[in-house]
């Protein structure tokens, strides 16, 4: 982000552009919550344009496109790896029920609780 | 000796101090708002029912929420871009709308949670609320962080520019990458807990 | 100092600070020096680490005669702890997790990153001070603050926390109020340790001297940068789950509760739907990374001093090198071989055993590097190489009797009894404690200009090492046995354990002479900072550059800026005037001679 101004102003037009790519997914997002479809694909879609718009946010105003750090791009590279295995935690928790009913023991507690009054 | 590379880039590593210790505490922010949506995930699929956040939410004022960010976001670069510029007035008017709209971000989160407490939909009530109060409130706190930050740097950090102008564009720079940082994470939380 | 005000004046602080005499506060309190916060985090630990000793002397005795009231000390633990000096299971609980608690959260990992990180590592790199010296004072304060509320909630009504040190849920969210303070105890330092770890990867990344490349740095520098990403990336989600846990308990919400609990108190009236498992999963993606936090600097320290006192290049330098970063980053992805017995599923006990196995390699290659380093050198046996010295064999069979509980079998019969106990014992305490004792008694003469007293140090070494193997070989055996270690009266109740039961007290004396053997240290410790011997900048004839420096060091550390100009162990080199070459001599001067 060193430069001279003609860079800068160039900078400040891309960044009203992708302003204006926020502001149109935003409004996208919240139509797409409107769609009549079922949970697992509606959050497929919500997932899929937030991904685009943090990708936007990072690379143009956190200027990571720009960036030519090795190091630093090698620190958020090793700390994507480590949240991506963060957020494999929950599919270790239930790894063993995939295709298998097996109903949570508690899921009729208050039924059950009926039953006994 | 005095401690090097405070506002010039170390060459083998293209970074001066600023901007690799914002990053690094960018890198455990992830992994600590990871750590919480990870325990959503977990909720969510092990939950017997799940209601949808329009049962408990507000769309029109969520949206309106992320608008306001994104354009506080918005404005928070062009603070940098007209530092860049050797234009401090508008450095100064572009950080003050910036925290302007942090404010009212906070104050209509505000009102979104008296009404939820009028309504009875406390933490206590279920685990979506649950998840719902722990990460908002978790990014509230770091809005209002981010505020202070920037009202120092607003008001009497700025006095910097006139002493050592590169050493304040430095931390203008690691200040808005903390925002945009904010920003990102309500990009997520709005529809994960508003619209699914 | 005292007119600064605005942060852009951190930098000529240094001339502030050579200009202007500092007042007491700034100067040894408030300090930003690394080298006094470095020393303040070193005497803080230490004393959490024999206040943590001496929970377990108190547990020792309840274990080794079950229900006698302890003598003397008994009389002092209140009675709603311990009434007529006979402990209480509660009260025999809050020790047990709050050891566990202290010696590694608020002892172990302070000492060894926040002391010897702090003091050495700025030095080592020919640094002047840590990269954010203010962030480095709001470090240890945060760390202080936490170790503050820790000890605060022995006296809240019902005591400390006495769900063990993992805090495992449901049970520590129906727990006493003690829980809480744990809680926010732990959130401090949590902070702490993130704010050391920014500053410690700024810092070795960004500040080292001119010629000191990767491939130069010390072995001890390489540690403690793996060391600070563990903490940066594995902390953040233990914070989560601690907020989270808060809320369970502060806000009745159920994020590790599932619905339909009962307690003997009837059905608990909370909306349920939360999972306990998860919090095991968030604890120990944190606690094993944790585990190599604990032995990662005790590994660098033993590097510099078995270079130094064999007087022979660190054997297999690179491969060290990699080693350590393949440990650290596989540390993120064997958590679970903690949680075998939580009915996860065999393909992911296979995934996890797999990962657990992979990662003993680059321990086994980084202890036989240190062997080898041994052949064939004339060594030096003083203090600091003794205690060196025995970590080699008390962390091989630490990590040795590991392997068991990797595997998932095995582990259904050996978890949660006294054989883990021994196995982490091992590593952590002749381990890494050892190596911490070396390294105190190795910088001693950096930081004060002394040596410490040589005979006082043997005593203390061979009392520590008989003693500490009396107390931790037999957990081997009534582990294996089957004794649980949570056990408030040591496995008296197992009949099939009564055969060796007779360890119990034997172990209790063990930890008995090691606490009387530790007198030898405190004493030689503060006796040698006004009479230990006088000893020149480099006393062991050591290579690295913080030797280069004063003894103490000054404000700023240096008197002219260092220079790299070779690797970090070249001693013995043929051809040169001494069996040292520093890395700061420029190629062809002649070294300075030793000033022993």
């Amino acid at each position: 982000m060193s430069g001279s101004a003609e860079e800068t102003k160039k900078h400040v037009d891309i960044y009203m552009k992708v302003a204006g790519a926020l502001a149109v997914l935003t409004v996208l997002t919240v139509l797409a919550s409107y769609l009549d479809v079922a949970v697992p694909l509606a959050i497929i879609i919500a997932v899929i344009i937030a991904t685009a718009k943090g990708s936007l946010v990072v690379s143009y105003f956190m200027h990571l496109v720009d960036e030519r750090s090795r190091t630093l791009i090698f620190t958020l590279a090793l700390t994507v790896v480590f949240w991506i295995v963060l957020m494999l935690v929950p599919f270790l928790t239930i790894s063993d029920t995939y295709g298998v009913h097996k109903p949570l023991p508690n899921a009729d507690a208050a039924h059950a609780e009926d039953e006994a009054h | 000796m005095e401690i090097p590379y405070t506002v010039a880039a170390r060459p083998d590593t293209g970074l001066n101090n600023v901007k690799l210790g914002i990053w690094l505490f960018l890198a455990s922010e992830v992994m600590l708002f990871g750590g919480l949506f990870s325990t959503y995930v977990i909720l969510r699929i092990g939950g017997v029912d799940w209601p949808l956040g329009a049962e408990y939410l507000n769309i029109p004022i969520g949206a309106f929420n992320t608008a306001v960010l994104i354009g506080s976001s918005v404005t928070m670069v062009m603070c940098f871009a007209s530092l860049k510029l050797g234009d401090f007035a508008k450095y100064r008017m572009y950080m003050g709308a910036t925290i302007l709209l942090a404010l009212t971000f906070l104050a209509v989160k505000g009102f979104e949670y008296y009404e939820k407490v009028s309504h009875d939909h406390l933490p206590s009530h279920s685990t979506f609320l649950a998840i719902y109060w722990t990460m908002t409130a978790l990014h509230g706190l770091h809005i209002v962080g981010g505020v202070i930050v920037n009202g120092y740097f607003w008001g009497p950090g700025s006095r910097m520019w006139h002493v050592k102008r590169e050493m304040f564009e430095n931390r203008v720079e690691a200040a808005g990458l903390y925002w945009h940082f904010v920003d990102l994470v309500w990009i997520f939380l709005f529809p994960v807990l508003y619209l699914l | 100092m005292e007119n600064v005000t605005t942060a852009e004046h951190v930098a000529h602080a240094e001339h502030a600070h050579d200009e202007h005499e500092l007042s007491f506060l700034r100067a040894y309190v408030f300090s930003v020096d690394h080298k006094v916060i470095g020393i303040q985090y070193a005497i803080t630990a230490m004393l959490f680490l024999l206040f943590g000793f001496s929970l377990m002397m108190l547990m020792r005795w309840q274990l080794a005669y079950p229900g006698a009231p302890i003598p003397i000390i008994g009389n002092f633990l209140g009675q709603a702890n311990a009434p007529g000096g006979i402990m209480l299971p509660e009260f025999y609980n809050q020790l047990g997790a709050m050891h566990g608690t202290i010696m590694v959260f608020m002892g172990v990992v302070p000492l060894a990153v926040g002391g010897f990180g702090n003091y050495v590592l700025p030095l080592q790199i020919g640094a002047p001070d840590m990269a954010f010296p203010r962030l480095n004072m709001a470090s240890y304060w945060a760390f202080f603050g936490g170790g503050v509320v820790m000890f605060a909630s022995f006296f809240v009504p019902g005591g400390a926390a006495n769900s063990g040190w993992t805090s495992y849920a449901p049970l520590s969210i129906i727990a006493l109020e003690g829980q809480t303070w744990w809680l926010i105890g732990m959130i401090f330092l949590i902070t702490s340790s993130l704010l050391g770890s920014i500053n410690f990867i700024v810092t070795a990344l960004q500040l080292r001297a001119p010629g000191l490349s990767f491939m130069r740095l010390p072995f001890f520098v390489w540690a403690q940068l793996v060391t600070a990403f563990l903490l940066l990336l594995a902390f953040p989600p233990l914070e989560a789950a601690g907020v989270l846990q808060l809320m369970d308990r502060v806000a009745d919400t159920s994020f590790f509760m599932p619905s339909g609990l009962v307690t003997t108190e009837g059905p608990l009236e909370i909306s349920g739907g939360g999972n306990p498992l998860l919090w095991q999963h968030l604890f120990w993606f944190l606690a094993h990374p944790e585990v190599y936090v604990l032995i990662l600097p005790a590994m660098g320290i033993v590097a510099e001093i078995l270079a130094n006192n064999t007087r022979k290049p660190l054997w297999g330098y690179r491969v060290l090198v990699a080693s350590v970063i393949f440990l650290g980053f596989m540390s993120f992805i064997v958590w679970a071989h903690h949680m075998f017995l939580t009915g996860m599923g065999t393909a992911m006990s296979a995934f996890f055993q797999t990962t657990t196995m992979i990662i003993s390699v680059p321990s086994v290659v980084i202890l036989s590097a240190f062997f080898i380093t041994l052949y064939g050198g004339s060594i030096r046996y003083n203090v600091p190489m003794l205690f060196a010295l025995a970590f080699l064999p008390m962390f091989g069979i630490g990590g040795l009797t590991g392997l068991p509980l990797g595997l998932s079998a095995p582990d259904i019969h050996l978890h949660d009894t006294y054989y883990v106990i021994g196995h982490f014992h091992y590593v952590v305490a002749p381990g890494t404690i050892f190596a911490l004792f070396a390294g105190l008694y190795y910088w001693y003469p950096k930081a004060t200009g002394r040596v410490m007293n040589e005979t006082l140090g043997k005593i203390h070494f061979w009392g520590s090492f008989i003693a500490i193997n009396c107390v931790f070989a037999p957990m081997f055996i009534t582990g294996l046995v089957g004794v649980n270690r949570r056990l408030y009266d040591g496995g008296m109740q197992y009949a099939h354990a009564q055969e060796v039961m007779e360890w119990n007290a034997f172990m209790s004396y063990g930890a008995w002479a090691l606490g009387l053997f530790q007198i030898f240290f405190i004493v030689n410790f503060f006796w040698s900072i006004r009479n230990g011997k006088k000893v020149g900048d480099n006393p062991w004839g050591a290579t690295t550059i913080e030797w280069q420096a004063p003894s103490p060091p000054p404000h700023g550390n240096f008197t002219t800026p260092p220079e790299a100009h070779r690797g970090p162990y070249e001693y013995s080199v043929p051809g040169a005037s001494n069996d040292f070459s520093m890395q700061g001599q420029a190629t062809g001067a002649e070294p300075e001679p030793a000033k022993v």
